[in-house]
């Protein structure tokens, strides 16, 4: 379980977060939604460690990321995996030195082993085929899925995905979507998804918190989203013309 | 002043917590062939002009009856030695690998690769750069010497097939009053230079923010501040060691 008590963080004197507060579970998938600049991802880059929040702590498990020596520190990166909005593949290593790297890095196996643990994680998403094709040689979805293998490579207790479902096609979309479900369940992890792509809020969002201009406004599950008070939930739910002709 | 008390802490980093040292020697193998093996042709085609030049220029100007001609040997030898060979290399290789660091990290920090580097909790800064600072400190002084050569090769050739000198007086000249310690100093050089190349291209590429246009700015300002600060030290250098 992951819980963020009262993060706050300020960008040259402007509140991007204004203490959120909430709690995340094993097995399930999390989204934290908003539109742009509402500060979803300055929210995950303070709970993975990339930005120091100005108050406030995440606890992993019970352990504070921010306020515990380096080797706890270390541990909980260890049982992270990220997929970055963009997949974040190295450039110069194919998919299957991309998937292998933090093996390679932080673990002491054998290449054997390693070169097991990268077969299972590329078959688990489908894509064993293009072990040997470079970042460049794929699509936008193909990375990706490469960017969940390599997520999942170092067998994570959490998961955080950043935006998976942008620049997809709505297909490819539905089949990330159904992956990062899928691997959250199968292995219990405690997936947190940032997105504003209504199909996975209402697909896989087990639990939803919504933030607007810094504030967490909204918090519950997918199908009571549609039955919200918030006015500027509903204004968030209801721009798309598809939901808001089945509200009417 | 914040710049450059920045870029000094982003020094302290490359010595932080590192990784495995097989990881550090495989990275530093690959940065050798990336910014010596693949800057060998710019140097052999820039020097070999360079010398050339040199020679006829050289000739051209010691028109004096009281001057043997092999002086012309013996300045273009000097003259690659002493600052064409180590510092036009250099600026040669500033332009070259320097905004070659500065796009690839600056392209690496954009795409966040580097923070997903340091999410896996690897010390970003010593994984990438200091393969990069070691390897230019390692290759260019290599570079130099293989200027050097080519440099009085280019004007052994341009010399004697033009006829402004003779290859005897030539062979002559380029062996006349050497000093070795001149060689020392052409060593010395190259392995400062690349020292500030590689760490400052490495500085503006790894704080690169924003897209595509902060990136080729990046790599721009590497360049400029590259050849500034190799000028900078060529004079130090030249002031502290003769």
């Amino acid at each position: 379980m992951i819980e963020i008590n009262n993060i706050s963080k300020a960008f040259n004197g402007k509140e991007v977060l204004k203490g959120i507060s909430a709690q995340f579970q094993k097995g399930e998938t999390n989204l934290i939604i908003g539109g742009s600049g509402t500060g979803k991802s300055v929210l995950l880059k303070c709970m993975i460690g990339l930005v120091k929040p100005d108050q406030g702590n995440v606890l992993y498990n019970g352990r504070d990321f921010y306020h515990c020596d380096k080797e706890t520190q270390q541990s909980i990166r260890r049982e992270m995996g990220v997929l970055f909005q963009g997949g974040a593949l190295f450039d110069s290593k194919t998919v299957e030195e991309n998937v292998r790297f933090p093996l390679d890095m932080l673990t002491t196996q054998s290449p054997e082993e390693k070169r097991e643990r990268v077969a299972f994680c590329l078959q688990r998403v489908g894509l064993e085929q293009a072990a040997k094709r470079m970042p460049s040689e794929i699509s936008g979805g193909m990375k990706k899925r490469v960017g969940i293998a390599r997520a999942i490579v170092m067998n994570p207790a959490y998961l955080f995905c950043d935006e998976p479902n942008s620049g997809l096609d709505p297909l490819t979309s539905v089949k990330i979507d159904e992956l990062i479900k899928e691997i959250t369940e199968e292995y219990k992890i405690t997936t947190i998804i940032i997105t504003h792509d209504m199909n996975s809020v209402m697909e896989i969002g087990q639990n939803i918190m919504f933030l607007y201009q810094g504030n967490k406004l909204w918090e519950g599950v997918n199908t009571d989203i549609t039955k919200t008070d918030v006015p500027e939930l509903k204004e968030f739910l209801f721009s798309n013309k598809l939901l808001r002709e089945m509200q009417e | 002043m914040s710049v450059i008390g920045k870029y000094f802490i982003f020094l302290g980093t490359l010595f932080g917590k590192g990784e495995k040292l097989s990881v550090y020697w495989r990275r530093l193998m690959e940065e050798c062939v990336g910014i010596g093996v693949s800057s060998i042709f710019i140097v052999a085609i820039v020097s070999t002009f360079i010398g050339a030049v040199s020679c006829i220029q050289t000739a051209y100007n010691l028109v004096s009856p009281i001057i043997p001609i092999s002086t012309v040997a013996l300045i273009v030898r000097d003259m690659e030695i002493l600052e064409l060979a180590p510092t036009i290399t250099c600026i040669v290789l500033a332009g070259k690998v320097g905004s070659n660091i500065a796009s690839e990290l600056g392209t690496m920090r954009i795409t966040e690769q580097i923070d997903a580097l340091e999410v896996m909790g690897i010390n970003s800064s010593s994984y990438l750069v200091l393969p990069k600072v070691v390897a230019a400190m390692l290759t260019f002084p290599m570079l130099v010497i293989f200027s050097a050569f080519l440099g009085i090769l280019g004007g052994y050739l341009a010399g004697t097939l033009t006829g402004v000198i003779t290859e005897r007086d030539y062979l002559y000249g380029i062996r006349d009053s050497f000093v070795p310690y001149n060689i020392f100093f052409m060593c010395v050089k190259p392995f400062v230079f690349g020292f500030l190349i590689a760490s400052i291209s490495s500085f503006k590429g790894f704080f690169t923010s924003g897209g595509a246009l902060e990136v080729g700015k990046a790599s721009t300002q590497a360049v400029t501040n590259s050849c500034i600060s190799i000028l900078v030290a060529d004079y130090l250098l030249a002031q502290l060691l003769l």
